[in-house]
């Protein structure tokens, strides 16, 4: 059993209307590996990462969690595999209807039944793992910068020590020191906690540090699948012009010119 | 070829409508089996009945008063003048208890309330927070929907009561200030007139009014999406429906009760 991976995409398919944004995703993640996933705007990182939460139910296409297909569970067994799951939202998804912490200590008192007092130690030990002393703890999310917003969102999704952990786009608005601090910290939740984590990421600097593997979607698919150390000799146009960051090459963004 | 398209018109309008009664139905078939089943959001319950019934009263207690009021004036310069002093007092105690009292308070707490789900869970589903719920291991519809629910079906036929006493104080106010009733003749009469049946009806449509409201509230919020914009029209569409199905269900209810 050793060698089933974690977490395994093969053949999903997700239609919005007309728009094909995934055609067709086969990906592998291997328990307790840090996967990274980069790849242009708009071309359907975070639908990929919420098809895998079962926020989005795909069109075809089987999502394997631990050899499980999740596609075709019951709600009730979907809350159970999502119980193992973390996530941090591309634009925070903070309840802006509650105080910080409690936002950090949502999953330990709503889902695993701890006490107030007790999630609350626990939230505020994450938010200063994450940059944030205790009296951030008190505000409303709207008092926050976007990022600070960003730090509370990652110290929710890992507040609960899940096993998976997503991160969509992680370092995104955040200063380059912090940008680091928050590196190590994915880093430490895969060395040390043993969690398999998809990030999806921009900043090639944080790709490089937090990486494993990483696999470059385009046009709805898997386009290079590799270990991080092949990123530069990846033999890949398409992902040379994207690591480099040139507006020439095979990818031609859809601007017109003046 | 015009007559073809028309046609197709029509078939996509009712296609649509369909739609919307199914996707309403499995919603509200939902929300009622997440009231039933635990677990229970106890602080959320508190917090929205605090929201719906307590913070409702200054706006249900002065509509109240005045339709009320303008009950009893009505009916006494509307002809009534002989036999006024029993008229006035039984026509004000069986409107508002009846009529009056569940349907202005429905309707108030509609734009009130319903407005303010709907913003509120518009703005959580077009931020993501809905999703955020979900890997919370939270369900959604468990803790947003059936709350809600609970606290609108319990809170307004309590607000409801209120709005019947102050009205009816409303009639009296005018009758004995300024139509110059006999303050204790009022008061018999009035008693004399309400029967137990009155209220209650009245009651029971109003915890109806409000389980729609918390529906209409909770589902526009649900379905919004687009931006500020889907949820500004969330709002709008949560009010104009739930003040709609509260003037449909208040026949039909009314039918139920009275017709025979
Ligand atoms: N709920 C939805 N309904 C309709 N279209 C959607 C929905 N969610 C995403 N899309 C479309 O799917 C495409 C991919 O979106 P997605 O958010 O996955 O992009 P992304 O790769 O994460 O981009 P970015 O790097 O900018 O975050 C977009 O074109 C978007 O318009
Ligand atoms: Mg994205």
């Amino acid at each position: 059993m050793i060698d089933q991976p974690k977490i395994s995409l093969s053949g999903v398919q997700k239609h919005f209307g007309p728009k094909h944004v995934l055609r067709g995703i086969d990906l592998d993640v291997p328990r307790g590996q840090s996967l990274v996933v980069i790849g242009g705007s708009g071309t359907g990182k975070s639908v990929m990462l919420k098809c895998i939460l079962g926020l989005i139910r795909p069109d075809s296409g089987q999502i394997n969690i631990d050899g499980q297909d999740i596609t075709g569970l019951s709600n009730r067994d979907r809350e159970a595999v999502m119980g193992r799951m973390g996530m941090l939202f591309q634009g925070g998804a903070l309840f802006d209807s509650l105080q910080v912490w409690e936002n950090v200590a949502f999953g330990l008192i709503q889902g695993k039944s701890m006490q107030r007092e007790k999630a609350r130690e626990v939230a505020m030990a994450k938010l200063a793992q994450v940059g944030l002393n205790a009296a951030v703890g008190e505000l409303s999310p709207s008092e926050l910068s976007g990022g600070m917003q960003k730090r509370v969102g990652l110290a929710r999704a890992i507040a609960t020590d899940p096993e998976i952990i997503f991160f969509d786009e992680p370092t995104t608005g955040l200063d380059p020191i912090m940008a680091d601090v928050i590196n190590d910290l994915i880093v430490k939740c895969v060395r040390e906690l043993g969690a398999t984590t998809i990030s999806i990421t921009h900043d090639m600097a944080s790709a490089r540090k937090i990486a494993d593997r990483v696999a470059m979607i385009y046009e709805g698919q898997i386009l290079w699948h590799g270990p991080a150390s092949e990123i530069d000799r990846s033999g890949n146009d398409h992902v040379d012009q994207f690591i480099n960051g040139r507006a020439d090459g095979p990818i031609q963004m859809q601007v017109r010119k003046l | 070829m015009m007559r073809f398209n028309f046609l197709a018109m029509i078939g996509s309008v009712i296609l649509q409508f369909l739609g919307a009664v199914g996707r309403l139905t499995l919603f509200t078939a939902q929300g009622l089996r997440h009231c039933v089943t635990p677990k229970f959001y106890f602080r959320i319950l508190g917090r929205q009945m605090l929201q719906i019934g307590y913070f409702s009263l200054p706006v249900i207690g002065l509509t109240a008063f005045f339709t009320g009021a303008v009950l009893a004036l009505q009916i006494y310069v509307g002809g009534a003048r002989f036999n006024a002093e029993s008229l006035v007092s039984s026509i004000v105690v069986l409107g508002i208890t009846r009529e009056l009292g569940p349907v202005i308070g429905g309707l108030m707490v509609a734009g009130r309330v319903s407005a303010a789900m709907a913003a509120e869970i518009g703005t959580m589903r077009v931020t993501e927070q809905i999703d955020a719920l979900t890997t919370l291991s939270t369900n959604p519809y468990k803790y947003l929907v059936a709350p809600r629910l609970i606290a609108g079906a319990t809170m307004l036929p309590l607000l409801v009561l209120v709005a019947d006493i102050i009205g009816v104080f409303g009639g009296f106010v005018v009758g004995t200030q300024k139509l110059g009733f006999n303050a204790g003749t009022y008061v018999q009469n009035t008693i004399d007139f309400l029967h137990a049946d009155d209220v209650i009806s009245g009651l029971v449509k109003a915890s109806i009014f409000g389980f729609l409201i918390s529906l209409m509230g909770c589902y526009h919020g649900f379905m919004s999406k687009g931006g500020a914009q889907g949820v500004g029209r969330a709002t709008t569409n949560a009010v104009v429906s739930a003040s709609i199905m509260i003037l449909c269900a208040n026949y039909l209810i009314t039918e139920m009760f009275f017709a025979q």
